[in-house]
């Protein structure tokens, strides 16, 4: 019963990391292949958010699991920090995309229109 | 000891988060403009702090943790930064 309970969370853990690794690619090609500033951040200011806290929460379920009994109080208390990382993660890089987009607008970059040349 | 199976999908991860870091790194050289480039560096830091986790459960040291935290700030502060020079050709609004 254990062991299934143990094979279960792996398989979770497994999966939570490869959603994460699946969204950071696509933001990474997104990066690559749209045609202008404000699409390519459009691509990834979504699509790496959610990849990393997929990433990082698997990682905390791993944690979970492979530390939990007889670990030092420091190792213990690493799932909670991973959870500031997350809310972390969820406010900040939401925010630096916006900034960057901001600060792109008010100066003057021009958006992509269909038939210009591909920036 | 951390079993070889999760060794091994631990690895994997790292190295396509590696893969994705290098395509951002392309687009950081060819450009065209500043923006583009801000942009790229942003999204390479982000990475960067799930490839630091991930390490720290490789080598069994989960408190490398520590370390992505700090480089999520002041990954955060410096895009800020710049963002805001860009903008308006100072730091700080006088």
């Amino acid at each position: 019963m254990v062991e299934l309970i143990v094979t279960i969370l792996l398989v979770v853990v497994v999966l939570f990391l490869a959603a994460g690794v699946f969204f950071m690619l696509a933001g990474a090609i997104g990066l690559l292949r749209l045609p202008d500033f404000y699409t390519r951040l459009h691509a990834t200011g979504k699509c790496d958010t959610l990849g990393e806290v997929l990433i990082i929460f698997g990682l905390l379920l791993y944690h979970i699991y492979y530390y939990s009994p007889g670990a030092e109080l420091s190792v213990q208390l690493v799932p909670v920090k991973l959870l500031f990382l997350i809310c972390f993660i969820f406010f900040a890089n939401p925010t630096a995309t916006h900034a960057i987009m901001k600060a792109a607008y008010n100066t003057g970059v021009k958006p992509w229109k269909k038939g210009d040349r591909r920036m | 000891m951390i079993e070889p199976d999760m060794l091994t999908i631990f690895l994997a991860t790292a190295l396509l988060i590696v893969v994705t870091i290098i395509l951002a790194l392309y687009r950081a050289t060819i450009g065209p403009e500043v923006y583009n480039r801000v942009a790229a560096v942003n999204v390479i830091g982000t990475k960067t702090i799930v490839l630091l986790v991930i390490i720290g459960y490789i080598f069994e040291r989960p408190l490398f943790f520590d370390i992505s935290l700090l480089y999520a700030l002041l990954n955060f502060i410096g895009t800020l930064a710049f963002a805001k020079y860009l903008e308006r050709g100072e730091v700080w609004s006088s």
